[in-house]
């Protein structure tokens, strides 16, 4: 399809101008101009709008098709929030506001979405407070491994490693880094943290461990306890990556089970869409050891019952985020979770997890499972038998594109071979699994009597097969 | 339950292939102390509660104010087209494209985009966005650290300071060493700067329009960095872009931007655009993702995430940034505007907020003791001095109605009468006569 670019006709004039009585270049001097305009699109409105929709067409989302992509927690994202969050008494309020003497009255609803939010996460994950400001989830994380280095620069402790299992999530040992740590990487055993291989790493230079719980493999790390017995007695921290909170939703409150710093990714768990890559909204809660350290400004109520931003916090990490985060993406989680309520929220998980279980067992004679037991909201499968026929995870990924399905997650977690990481969630019906489970079957099958058919897929997509390889070496990255 | 599709029948059906009697057992993992019966949520309520609620919290928010409040974000119209086309739900409810063949609709859309930054910015490369216009500049000093291995980083007071407070939090933790050289009478010390740059220096960062609004050339600048080996980083605001000596005439090696203001709402704050770009040379450094066109089995045209293997699913704590999400819908809006208002539509644009500014410049400076912060030239937004504290003229002006503006004095010790104020073709002659008139009430008493 021709770009944007093509569509260009010298001499249309686009339909958004300004009425203005003077040029730039009578209010500034030529020197600091730019020396021609820049080669923008020159389009008729209609232009702009068909070449656009077109776009759309070639897309998969949500809305018309089945997303089982795992880690993703790619669930139907409800239509009233999209319309709560273009109310303009939010889209036009403008940030700075609040900062101004005496123009915080003017915000109080924004800052009451912000406090109230805060309290629902608080209840929903059992953390004694949070700062909505990150941006993403791994924005979180970032935060987050910035509030453990606080917490142990603050008490003086000389700790500089943070221990990361093989699976978790691949930001988890970058965001460690990022922050300024050294990653210890351990391996799991039988799909989890193993307790032995854990105490062999665990020493004083341990500021703490990032898990994945359930992890990047679908289960649930059933040694917690032991775990955080081990780190806490060396004052390390314990991170839970709460990108996979849709599984334990209202059945484990990572607060309690001991964990001391939490993200979670508002458009994944509580359904805000994702826009096709961001943005995100990540969330991190901590517990009481953790909260002089939490970004500002913060939302506090007064006593008479109105909102104020409080920077008075001497221990703060500072400013993650300019303002307070993606508050659109807020606005959408905030009001699915007003929506769903306490019985709504435990029934995603319920739902999701037996969903996820629905599909393994489906599956379980067609495809190789790794770790074949009872899974949380996902689990991982594995195409090596196929790979032996010469058609890899990738293909299948392919040709599911071709029956209408998007992709499981393919190749991730890096532990395991030809892997196809499949999340369901809650809101897709029995039909919709039982589809995509005879349509798999189908494609399997292929491989057994036409593996080059599933090579060559897919067929019925915009384009097909398109060469990577091609496209790292040219790198044509803007035309 | 909402959104979840299960009849009873079909939930017992599920159960039974999984070889289980209630939902209870599929939790079985997780251990019994651990199974925690709290859970301090609200019981429901139906859609139509719910957004009765959120108007209502939307209502106490007022916008009828009249606001010449800036400092970085600003309020432009959005054109309706923008956000019917972003409102598509095969861009919005998509993930990140993974899959390449169905997701080319978003891939196009960000290749298109990346190439829209370019132009704007006369760079050779883009990324597909990063979270904000402070991430992106703390995400381009960190490539310059990677390029030249050094540690020191030379940042003109001048920046936006919300951005600044970001760098020095984001920085904390990695033994980097920032030197903000201080801006005099809000234009950046073009000297101390220049001086500042040795062979030491990583990145030296500046903003074009300034923080005060002022427009400056940085090519100068820019060259002696080049001789130290120093990575040129400017911030700039991509509507004057439009208008403005660009980062590619000056000779900078990375550009970089907040894209609020190209067709997204203000949004108490989020979510913004970070936009990123560079010379050829530094485009392995570029963190986050980056859509590349190729081609298809049959030689069609196609585009795909590509140079993955910088990133965190593949290098993981070697990985060149975190950065997992981007903004790709407001990149495809911040796309969309541009395209609907094409090269003419955004030099009127900035046009406007210039014009406005200049007649404001001189309405406002009839008042006694109001004049301008210097003679530098300035774009949209403009600083001017008050015979008062800039936050005691604010809180009296806000009750009737009118925000004048940004206090500088928040951010800069000893500028406390002074005074930052946006324009945009939001705001008409008539505003600012009405402002001019209600400021000179409360100054000249």
């Amino acid at each position: 399809m021709k770009t944007i670019f093509a569509h260009t006709v010298e001499g249309r004039v686009s339909p958004h101008t300004c009425e203005c009585g003077s040029q730039p270049e009578q209010m500034l001097p030529a020197e600091l101009c730019r020396s021609g305009q820049p080669d923008l699109p020159r389009l008729s409105e209609l232009d702009v709008v068909r070449h656009f929709t077109k776009l759309s067409r070639r897309n998969f989302g949500v809305d018309a098709n089945f997303y089982p992509l795992g880690s993703c927690t790619m669930k139907y994202n409800p239509k009233f929030t999209e319309q709560v969050a273009a109310l303009q008494g939010f889209t036009e309020l403008h940030p700075l506001l609040p900062q101004l003497r005496g123009a915080g009255l003017y915000t109080q609803g924004a800052l009451q979405v912000i406090y109230e939010l805060e309290e629902l996460l608080c209840a929903i994950t059992g953390m004694d407070a949070y700062t909505l400001q990150p941006m993403a989830g791994a924005h979180g994380e970032l935060t987050g491994a910035m509030l453990m280095a606080a917490y142990h620069s603050k008490k003086g402790n000389d700790k500089t490693q943070i221990i990361v299992p093989d699976s978790a999530h691949g930001t988890n040992p970058s965001s460690a880094a990022i922050a300024g740590f050294d990653v210890v990487t351990i391996k799991s055993r039988d799909g989890i943290i193993d307790p032995e291989a854990l105490s062999k790493v665990v020493n004083d230079r341990t500021a703490g461990i990032m898990m994945t719980c359930p992890n990047t493999l679908g289960l649930f790390e059933t040694h917690l306890s032991e775990i955080v017995e081990m780190i806490h007695s060396v004052d390390g921290l314990l991170y839970y990556d709460g990108a996979n909170l849709n599984a334990i939703l209202g059945k484990m409150l990572p607060g309690k089970a001991g964990f001391d710093v939490v993200h979670l990714n508002l458009h994944k768990t509580f359904a805000a869409p994702h826009g096709s890559g961001g943005p995100g909204s990540g969330p991190v809660g901590v517990n009481s050891k953790l909260e002089p350290f939490l970004p500002v400004s913060r939302v506090v109520r007064l006593e008479d019952g109105q909102f104020f931003l409080n920077y008075d916090y001497p221990d703060t990490i500072g400013y993650i985020a300019p303002f307070y985060g993606n508050f659109g993406v807020m606005l959408k989680a905030y009001a699915y979770i007003l929506r769903l309520g306490r019985e709504g929220l435990l029934r995603v998980s319920e739902n999701a997890v037996l969903s996820a279980n629905y599909l393994r067992k489906r599956l379980e004679s067609h495809l190789h499972i790794p770790h074949n037991r009872i899974c949380m909201h996902e689990f991982v499968a594995s195409a090596v038998k196929q790979a032996r026929k010469g058609v890899r995870a990738v293909d299948i990924a392919k040709a599911l594109l071709d029956k209408g399905h998007y992709a499981p997650t393919v190749y991730f977690p890096l532990i395991v071979q030809e892997c196809l990481m499949v999340e369901p969630t809650e809101t897709e019906s029995l039909e919709t699994l039982d589809q995509f489970v005879d349509d798999l079957i189908d494609i399997l099958s292929r491989v057994e009597s036409d593996p080059e058919s599933v090579k060559q897929a897919p067929r019925f997509t915009p384009v097909e097969r398109l060469d990577e390889v091609l496209a790292a070496r040219s790198m044509q990255l803007c035309g | 339950m909402p959104y979840i599709p299960y009849t009873r029948q079909q939930q017992q059906i599920m159960l039974e292939t999984i070889g289980l009697r209630s939902m209870d057992e599929l939790f079985q993992d997780i251990p019994s102390p651990l199974r925690s019966p709290e859970f301090d949520v609200p019981r429901g309520k139906s859609e139509m509660q719910t957004v009765e609620h959120l108007r209502h919290l939307a209502s106490l928010n007022s916008t009828g104010l009249k606001s010449f409040l800036g400092a970085g974000f600003y309020d432009h119209y959005i054109p309706a087209a923008v956000s019917a086309l972003v409102n598509r739900s095969e861009f919005y409810t998509a993930y990140t494209p993974y899959q390449a063949e169905a997701s080319q609709g978003s891939l196009q859309a960000l290749f298109e985009y990346q190439s829209t930054m370019c132009r704007l910015m006369d760079m050779d490369y883009a990324n597909a966005s990063v979270y904000d216009g402070g991430t992106a500049i703390y995400e381009a000093m960190m490539m310059a650290v990677r390029q030249t291995k050094r540690r020191k980083i030379i940042i003109s007071e001048d920046i936006n300071p919300i951005y600044q407070s970001m760098l020095k939090c984001y920085t904390k933790n990695l033994h980097l060493e920032l030197i903000v050289v201080a801006q005099k009478d809000g234009l950046p010390d073009l000297e101390t700067l220049q001086g500042a740059l040795d062979d030491s220096c990583a990145a030296l960062v500046v903003q074009n329009p300034n923080f005060f609004g002022y427009i400056l050339d940085y090519s100068d600048l820019f060259s002696a960095a080049r001789d130290n080996g120093v990575v040129s980083i400017i911030s700039v605001y991509p509507i004057m872009q439009s208008v403005l000596k660009t980062p590619g005439e000056m000779k900078a090696d990375i550009a970089v931007a907040e894209g609020q203001s190209l067709g997204l709402p203000l949004s108490f704050g989020g979510p913004y655009l970070g936009i990123m770009t560079c010379i050829r040379k530094l485009i392995r450094q570029m963190p986050g993702r980056v859509v590349g066109r190729t081609q298809d089995v049959k030689g069609r045209e196609g585009y795909v995430l590509t140079l993955q293997a910088r990133e965190q699913h593949i290098r993981r704590e070697k990985a060149t940034s975190n950065i997992c999400s981007n903004q790709s819908l407001c990149a495809l809006q911040a796309l969309a505007y541009v395209c609907l208002t094409g090269p003419d539509g955004m030099r009127s644009i900035a046009a406007k907020g210039m014009e406005l500014a200049r007649y404001a410049a001189s309405r406002l400076c009839s008042i006694q003791g109001v004049e301008m912060l210097n003679q530098a030239f300035y774009g949209n937004e403009l600083a001017i001095k008050l015979p008062m504290n800039a936050y005691d003229l604010l809180s009296r002006m806000i009750p009737q109605g009118f925000v004048p503006g940004f206090p500088l004095g928040r951010y800069y010790p000893g500028m406390e009468d002074c005074l930052l104020m946006a324009f945009t073709e939001k705001n008409s002659q008539q505003d600012i006569g009405m402002l001019t008139e209600l400021m000179r009430g409360i100054i000249e008493g």
